[in-house]
């Protein structure tokens, strides 16, 4: 016998997609907190690493991006 | 709906916390999707396919036309020695030129410069259309939209990738990464075909369409808000201000949001052009 304790109304994909989002927050973090580094160590690298510092965001955001569309599909 | 059970031992002395559903919402009525399906303005068949023109459309003409006319009135007398508008003119496709496709392609950079220009003004005078007054809505936040741009993208890059390299040496570029042990390719090669030939368009037009679609509903939620707080008979008006600031704050961070993300498109558009004219990993 089950018996409800706490109740939700809403919409569940928004628990879903804050999920989600924790992993790629702190990843794309530590990408910029990288380039600022490089950066400040070596202020003439900027233009160098600047393309590789948006490569990483990117490939961490994408799992942000596929969060945010996976409740859109799959409702 | 949920229902989050969350004990399911004993029956003794449960509490139920069930939040009751009639007793909010009242008047407020949040924004939801149907903002960006504006009721079309004329529509019309052509070849079997029905075409809506919607406010969203007039509004990407709008942009378009202006992206033309700024162009075109920059290049019109070119000198040597540039007037006002041929300087902002220039120093915007050197941007794009300098910064994007000679840094990141390099040398063979030349053939891609005019399509990295056009996207990156195309998005961003799109983008920017989110908060120029009585627009306020950027064509950006549908799909259609960024996912077009994307599917160009990707069969730009795979095109160039292709007939520089030839089909299998490219694809072989694409999922095999070099120098590693042979039983771990069992494990890289999926991953690699999945990021690389499938994640890569469909997050282009996603991070493009999510970060302008959430930006537009931010901003509609503070200023129905305001709006609604504004006409409360009780205290909670004294909030209204506060929610009018935040929307007017937003709307600031979108002009920021508006640009970063035209740039980082092109240069994520570059970044994969340069991979195929240099033959993967």
């Amino acid at each position: 016998m089950l018996h409800v304790v706490a109740e939700l109304e809403g919409n569940v994909t928004a628990i879903a997609y804050g999920l989600s989002a924790i992993g790629p927050g702190i990843g794309v973090g530590i990408v910029w907190a990288a380039y600022i580094q490089a950066t400040a160590r070596q202020p003439e690298s900027a233009g160098l690493t600047r393309t590789y510092a948006f490569l990483g965001a990117a490939l961490s955001e994408a799992l942000a991006l596929i969060g945010f569309v996976a409740p859109l599909v799959l409702t | 709906m949920i229902a989050a059970i969350l004990a399911a031992d004993s029956g003794k002395s449960s509490t139920i916390l069930a939040s009751d559903s009639g007793g909010r919402g009242e008047g407020y009525v949040p924004p939801t999707v149907e903002e960006f399906f504006p009721p079309p303005i004329f529509e019309f068949s052509f070849l079997g396919l029905d075409f809506e023109i919607t406010r969203i459309t007039i509004i990407s003409w709008i942009a378009v036309a202006a992206l033309i006319v700024f162009f075109y009135s920059a290049a019109r007398r070119a000198r040597i020695v540039p007037g006002k508008l041929q300087y902002a003119g220039e120093s915007a496709y050197n941007l794009i030129r300098d910064g994007v496709g000679r840094d990141v392609i390099g040398k063979d950079a030349k053939p891609f410069i005019p399509y990295l220009a056009t996207l990156f003004f195309f998005i961003l005078f799109n983008n920017i259309m989110g908060i120029v007054p009585f627009a306020q809505i950027s064509p950006s936040a549908k799909i259609a939209y960024p996912a077009f741009m994307a599917l160009l993208t990707y069969l730009l890059y795979l095109g160039v990738g292709i007939k520089r390299h030839g089909f299998f040496p490219y694809f072989k570029g694409l999922i095999i990464v070099p120098g590693v042990p042979v039983y771990m390719h069992v494990l890289l090669i999926p991953i690699e075909f999945l990021s690389n030939v499938i994640a890569r368009p469909f997050t282009l037009a996603i991070r493009l369409f999510a970060n302008m679609f959430a930006g537009h509903l931010l901003l509609v939620v503070f200023s129905l808000g305001g709006a609604y707080l504004l006409v409360q008979p009780n205290i909670s008006v004294i909030f209204s201000p506060l929610a009018f600031a935040v929307a007017i704050a937003m709307t600031f961070f979108e002009i920021l949001v508006a640009a970063l993300q035209a740039y980082v498109f092109t240069i994520l558009t570059a970044v994969y052009l340069e991979e195929s004219v240099a033959g993967g990993h």
